[in-house]
């Protein structure tokens, strides 16, 4: 019950883009068609559960017994850093159908400042192993839920008739106010 | 001097990173529901590109070009968790209102890529000024966002009330969604504004010529 709770928050009433405002690059560059939307999301997701699983040990068993807690933010990054790295090594070697379809997001990830911020939150809401990952999922899907939005809503302002100010960047964070606003119904999905 | 200025004014309209580049979104829309919130925000993120863009550029004929990135990043970690926990020792209140945004000031894009595109191959003078204009670009920016979003969504600037008590506070412009309407309008702002400079200079310049 309680992760059901903690994967539906972060999906949709603390969606990572519309609510927190995180992300935000990659959303407004990457929501060009559902396609590379939904392609970018999984390997946000990918990416995301696997510096989850190595980040929380990392600082649960190494920088807290050591006293080093003041070098997260260093410490977090670098391994994120990396990770992207490795993970783009073992894809182009091992499974190289993924890794054409996934490959160009990859080094993109490592400036998405969601990832940081899920393994941050990990730490500063107190979830065990589990928990965090259920709500590195939850957050994940929910960028990619906002991404494929978007790109749907793309596509329809290509036709639609838009005010001479607005036209360019200005109409897509008009329509994200408005998606924003939509997802402020969700509040009250639980208490 | 006439150069340095230009290499500074860029940051300010033509080449501003939040309006004109769209990099560093998250915690231009994020922090600004107030103005002490956006001058803090600005202030840090200043502080962070001055410094990493200076180291970056004194070192740059001894970084090797294949290990840069990670060497940046850690330049840049290294001054955001001096602004972090500067801030949670001498502004409690103001790091607890800015949460997790202080230390996502290391994947802050406008930082990284400035970094990589300027400092890496200019002078250490050049790079400061450059790095005080993108810092000035992005506070100004911010506090213009935060001033609008705290005088409908409150009545009020700098937590002072200053619209009469009948006016009722639009909750809206306090929410998320206003605050991706507001910087909207903003982009929208910059874009007319830059083309009423460019349409000053060519005038200028079409002057001279005659």
């Amino acid at each position: 019950m309680n992760l059901a709770k903690i994967f539906i928050s972060a999906l949709l009433i603390d969606n990572i883009v519309l609510m927190r405002f995180l992300a935000l690059c990659p959303f407004i560059g990457m929501s060009i068609d559902v396609s590379k939307s939904v392609g970018m999301g999984l390997a946000v997701t990918f990416v995301t559960v696997i510096a989850t699983v190595v980040t929380w040990p990392l600082y649960m068993f190494v920088l807290v017994p050591l006293n080093l807690t003041f070098l997260k933010i260093l410490v977090f990054i670098l391994v994120i850093a990396s990770l992207v790295q490795l993970v783009e090594f073992f894809l182009k070697k091992n499974v190289p159908g993924l890794y054409s379809s996934m490959g160009i997001y990859l080094p993109l990830i490592t400036t998405n400042c969601a990832i940081l911020a899920v393994t941050f939150d990990n730490i500063s809401k107190g979830f065990n192993l589990i928990e965090a990952v259920v709500y590195a999922v939850g957050v994940a899907l929910g960028f990619m839920l906002s991404l494929v939005l978007l790109a749907g809503i793309r596509d329809r302002l290509k036709t639609a008739p838009i005010p001479k100010f607005l036209q360019g960047t200005p109409i897509l964070f008009a329509a994200t106010s408005l998606l924003s606003v939509a997802f402020m119904g969700f509040a009250g999905l639980i208490k | 001097m006439k150069r340095m200025w230009n290499i500074f004014i860029k940051g300010l309209v033509k080449e501003n990173p939040l309006l004109m580049l769209m990099i560093g979104l998250c915690s231009a829309v994020a922090v600004t529901t107030s103005v002490p919130n956006g001058i803090g925000m600005g202030l840090a993120m200043t502080f962070v590109i001055v410094f990493a863009e200076f180291v970056i550029s004194l070192f740059r004929k001894l970084i090797p070009s294949d290990a840069r990135i990670p060497i940046f990043i850690i330049v840049i970690a290294a001054f955001t968790t001096m602004v972090d926990l500067s801030m949670q020792a001498y502004f409690p209140a103001l790091s607890k209102s800015m949460g997790v945004f202080i230390p996502l000031i290391v994947v802050n894009c406008i930082i990284m890529g400035r970094v990589e595109a300027f400092a890496s191959k200019e002078k250490p003078l050049d790079a400061v000024v450059d790095a005080l204009g993108m810092g000035i670009g992005y506070t100004w920016v911010l506090i213009g966002i935060a001033a609008i979003r705290e005088l409908l969504g409150n009545g009020s600037l700098l937590a002072i009330r200053v619209l009469p008590e009948s006016f009722q506070p639009i909750l809206f412009f306090t929410l998320p969604p206003g605050g991706f309407m507001v910087f909207a309008l903003f982009i929208s702002f910059n874009l007319w504004l830059k083309r009423v400079i460019a349409a000053r200079t060519e005038l200028t310049s079409a002057r001279e010529a005659a």
